[in-house]
């Protein structure tokens, strides 16, 4: 399957055509709608809010957060950034109600600190991997992204991006960039090992920490069904708290264990393995 | 665009990431539209808290709107107080900026706004 980001920069990428067919697909529309509705449940609004729209590109989301029902929090005004002219265009056409912004998310994000209640971008931060020209670097970009989120959301806020990261590599650069800007980051994904898996990266800004949710996807997802945790710090916490007791099978087996990830020849464990000998006399 | 974005809206280049001069821009040749949204007084109480007062008064001004008064209205003030709701929903929500361009004071650099939307793209070496 070909790969738009591969082709060539967004705001040449989607020119009047593409924009307009990107649109008008229901296809992707019904797509992006799901997708929006997930983010929406993830943020947790319960009140008329602020939010940045990264990559708005025609509204497709946008329309969602402004027609969001009263009982159910809405309807919240945003703002939206992106990069392409002609999606900016097709936007003003459908008449959506948020602002619009032609910016670069890769240059940073120019709003005052803690302007936003929380942030959405629905398959828009892949983009960020790319370099187009020598002078910039896709870890520059991430960086001054992430950095200008993180200042521009209000303590306790979210933000929800869901993206299509070309391999692992991507996914933990972005993720990686996110907690280096200072973010709680967590990524769920739906429906994995299926061919519609989506990732969601999920960030908190501080705040929340206090109300016992460990401030981060953790907490953000309890309470909802259907979802397993998979928590690798937990894992690690636990396997640093217990002390071995040195001499014993156990230490001997992490001692290997230790040795073979550094490439020794190690002999195989087997039931012998630290086990005390007779008493010969 | 809002003139409640433009209370958010700092300079996007970076030697005036640091400069208080960045804030708020200041709108040039402007032509203002006015677009008729229903009040929304939650969110004017959600949003009410993180307005930067003064900028807004300087923004109001030099729009050319009517003074403000010099300290934001507290939530009780502004429950008891219908007109001024809707004042304040009229200026920030209902008045767009449709054509001119927003000037930092700090660099001078110019944000044209065209049909509403600014142009915050800035060549390499400004980032």
């Amino acid at each position: 399957m070909s790969r738009p980001e591969d082709t060539l920069p967004p705001d040449l990428h989607y020119n009047d055509a593409e924009a307009k067919k990107y649109t008008t697909s229901s296809r992707i529309q019904n797509i992006q709608a799901s997708m929006t509705h997930r983010a929406l449940e993830l943020l947790d609004l319960d009140r008329p809010s602020m939010i940045l729209d990264v990559g708005c590109g025609s509204g497709l989301s946008g329309e969602i957060l402004s027609s969001v029902d009263p009982s159910e929090g809405g309807p919240h005004i945003w703002v939206g950034m992106d990069i392409s002219a002609s999606m900016l265009d097709v936007a003003l056409q459908r008449d959506v109600e948020g602002d619009l912004m032609l910016a670069d998310i890769g240059q940073g994000v120019p709003f005052r600190a803690g302007s936003f209640d929380a942030a959405i971008s629905i398959s828009a931060i892949q983009w960020l991997c790319n370099a187009e020209s020598s002078e910039v670097s896709s870890t520059g970009r991430l960086s001054r992204f992430f950095n200008g989120l993180y200042a521009s959301l209000k303590r306790g806020g979210r933000a929800v991006c869901q993206f299509y990261p070309k391999n692992d590599q991507q996914r933990t650069m972005i993720s990686g960039a996110a907690i280096k800007a200072g973010f709680g980051a967590g990524i769920l994904e739906d429906d994995p090992g299926t061919k519609n898996h989506k990732l969601y990266l999920v960030l908190t800004v501080g705040g929340s920490e206090a109300e016992g949710n460990g401030g981060d996807i953790t907490g953000v997802v309890k309470g909802m069904e259907g979802v397993d945790v998979l928590d690798a710090r937990r894992k690690h916490r636990e396997k640093g708290r217990k002390e071995l007791k040195k001499g014993s099978k156990a230490w001997i087996l992490s001692k290997k264990e230790q040795m073979e990830r550094k490439g020794k020849v190690v002999k195989n464990s087997s039931k012998y393995t630290g086990r005390k000998r007779h008493i010969a006399f | 665009m809002k003139v409640l974005t433009l209370n958010f809206l700092t300079c996007a280049v970076k030697a005036c990431k640091s400069t208080s001069a960045a804030f708020p821009l200041h709108p040039k040749d402007c032509e203002l539209v006015s677009d008729t949204l229903e009040a929304n007084p939650k969110l004017l109480f959600n949003i009410l808290p993180r307005i930067d007062w003064n900028a807004l008064i300087i923004t109001a001004s030099e729009l050319g709107f009517p003074t403000l008064p010099p300290t934001p209205p507290t939530p009780e003030q502004l429950e008891n107080d219908p007109k001024m709701m809707q004042e304040l929903h009229t200026l920030l929500l209902e008045t767009q900026i449709s054509e001119g361009s927003l000037v930092c004071a700090n660099c001078s650099h110019e944000y044209r706004v065209k049909e509403g939307i600014a142009n915050f793209l800035l060549p390499n070496h400004l980032v």
